[in-house]
């Protein structure tokens, strides 16, 4: 009871958030010309702000997790890494399931309870994909889109450290989808194994954009403006399916 | 003679003409899917391509990828309004720099496909389009299958690739914020020079 209270608390936080920040943007988009002043398609009134934090995540990327990920694929065999990808994911079945049925998408929602069923099981904790080779396919819901399907505008294009590419809406999303991820509840009153898995989730994310960095780097002009452009466009994709 | 030519001539050009419509044009799934499966055999049996040889990766994109795209209406794109302010002289130079620039970028990522497969989803087309959608997904162990997505068009010369979409992001029109910036500060020479400058920033790099 004492958990939900909590899980309930950080999600209003994060909704709270997402709203503050909705309303601050439509203020800077008011004070604005009305398409961010930058001339282009992309909607980016904070660019500057973004700019920085686009700088600071990269240095941070650069110093620590990259480095990690980079290290993490040297010394861990694939085997293994395959595992902690699975495990993870395994979890988030439980998030993009709700997604799922939150927007109106019964028979995906069921697959992912199915998914998560299945591999908990028989895929030992998660370990393995088993729903996978049985074309079980994993969902991509998540609680931004929901908001999105439920006619939440997405606002100004935000850049955050960790977060990435967001908005304000998907901001909020990502606020409540991490409040509700099972498995930070799970771990709440261990605070050494917690902060292992969070270090742990995000060395095995960013390892997993290694190959995208050359590709990035080589295709773009101003990485700051290909990465805004993809993150929209993709974004999108992800709403409108 | 000249009656017999006379005979001859209308059955003569309605069997030329029935010859020439059923030269086979390669349906746009087919043309991926041959595309895709020659790059995946260099890709697994070639060595020297797996070691990241760049003469030999580019010789092969040379012969059997970049045949299947239509470059100059990729740029067109990838410019959106500013393709117009083009002279046809600067269209075909911008085309030529654009496709170098792609050819650059993921013939290097080609030697990471090894252990990857490709699976071709359904695909339908009416009789008469001229606009398609080849649906395929890559699959790699351990990792959420992508969705890569290519649009082609039917040209004179066949089908013809004009954009490749790739977890819903196009890498063609992913240029256009790019691509306005550098014309709103230096107009399609500002463009072209960029582009130059950052083909050969890449080639220096390889070497």
């Amino acid at each position: 009871m004492k958990r939900m209270l909590q899980v309930c608390a950080r999600v209003l936080a994060a909704l709270t958030l997402g709203a503050t920040l909705a309303l601050v943007s439509a203020q800077a988009q008011e004070n604005g010309d009305g398409n961010g002043g930058n001339g282009n398609g992309a909607y980016d009134p904070l660019e500057g702000f973004n700019r920085a934090m686009f700088a600071v995540n990269e240095g941070i990327d650069q110093v620590a997790l990259k480095p990690a990920a980079q290290a993490y694929e040297a010394v861990v065999p694939l085997p293994a890494r395959v595992g902690v990808a699975n495990f993870y994911d395994n979890i988030w079945d439980v998030n993009r399931s709700g997604n799922a049925f939150l927007q109106g998408k019964p028979r995906e929602g069921l697959t992912g309870l199915a998914r998560l069923l299945i591999n908990s099981t028989i895929g030992i904790f998660g370990l393995f994909d088993v729903a996978s080779e049985l074309e079980l396919e994993e969902g991509d819901e998540d609680f931004g889109q929901t908001l999105a399907v439920w006619g939440v505008p997405d606002g100004p294009y935000l850049f955050l450290p960790f977060v990435g590419p967001s908005n304000p809406r998907d901001l909020a999303g990502w606020g409540v989808d991490q409040a509700t991820y099972p498995l930070w509840a799970h771990v709440e009153d261990r605070p050494a194994l917690r902060n292992s898995l969070v270090v742990l989730g995000a060395v095995r994310g960013r390892a997993a954009l290694l190959p995208a960095d050359t590709v990035i780097s080589d295709a773009s002009f101003d990485k700051y403006t290909y990465i805004r452009s993809a993150a929209l466009q993709r974004r999108a994709a992800q709403i409108r399916d | 003679m000249i009656l017999s030519m006379k005979r001859w001539f209308w059955p003569l050009l309605t069997l030329f003409c029935s010859v020439a419509q059923a030269a086979p044009v390669q349906p746009p799934d087919e043309l991926v899917r041959a595309v895709t499966e020659n790059v995946l055999t260099a890709v697994r049996t070639d060595k020297d391509i797996q070691n990241g040889n760049s003469q030999k990766t580019l010789a092969l994109v040379n012969t059997k990828v970049l045949p299947a795209f239509n470059f100059e209406r990729m740029t067109g794109l990838a410019l959106g309004r500013d393709w117009n302010k083009a002279t046809p002289a600067q269209k075909k130079q911008l085309a030529e720099l654009f496709r170098d620039l792609l050819v650059r970028t993921y013939s290097n990522a080609l030697s990471q496909y090894r252990d990857q497969t490709v699976r071709y989803k359904p695909f339908a087309m009416k009789a008469g389009d001229t606009d398609a959608l080849v649906r395929t997904e890559i699959i790699k162990p351990g990792s959420r299958a992508i969705q890569l997505d290519y649009s082609l068009g039917l040209e004179s010369k066949g089908w013809k690739i004009y954009d490749v979409v790739v977890a819903g992001v196009s890498l063609v029109t992913n240029y256009r914020d790019t691509f306005r910036e550098e014309v709103s500060k230096g107009g399609i020479d500002g463009l072209i020079k960029s582009l130059s400058d950052k083909i050969k920033k890449l080639d220096e790099k390889r070497k």
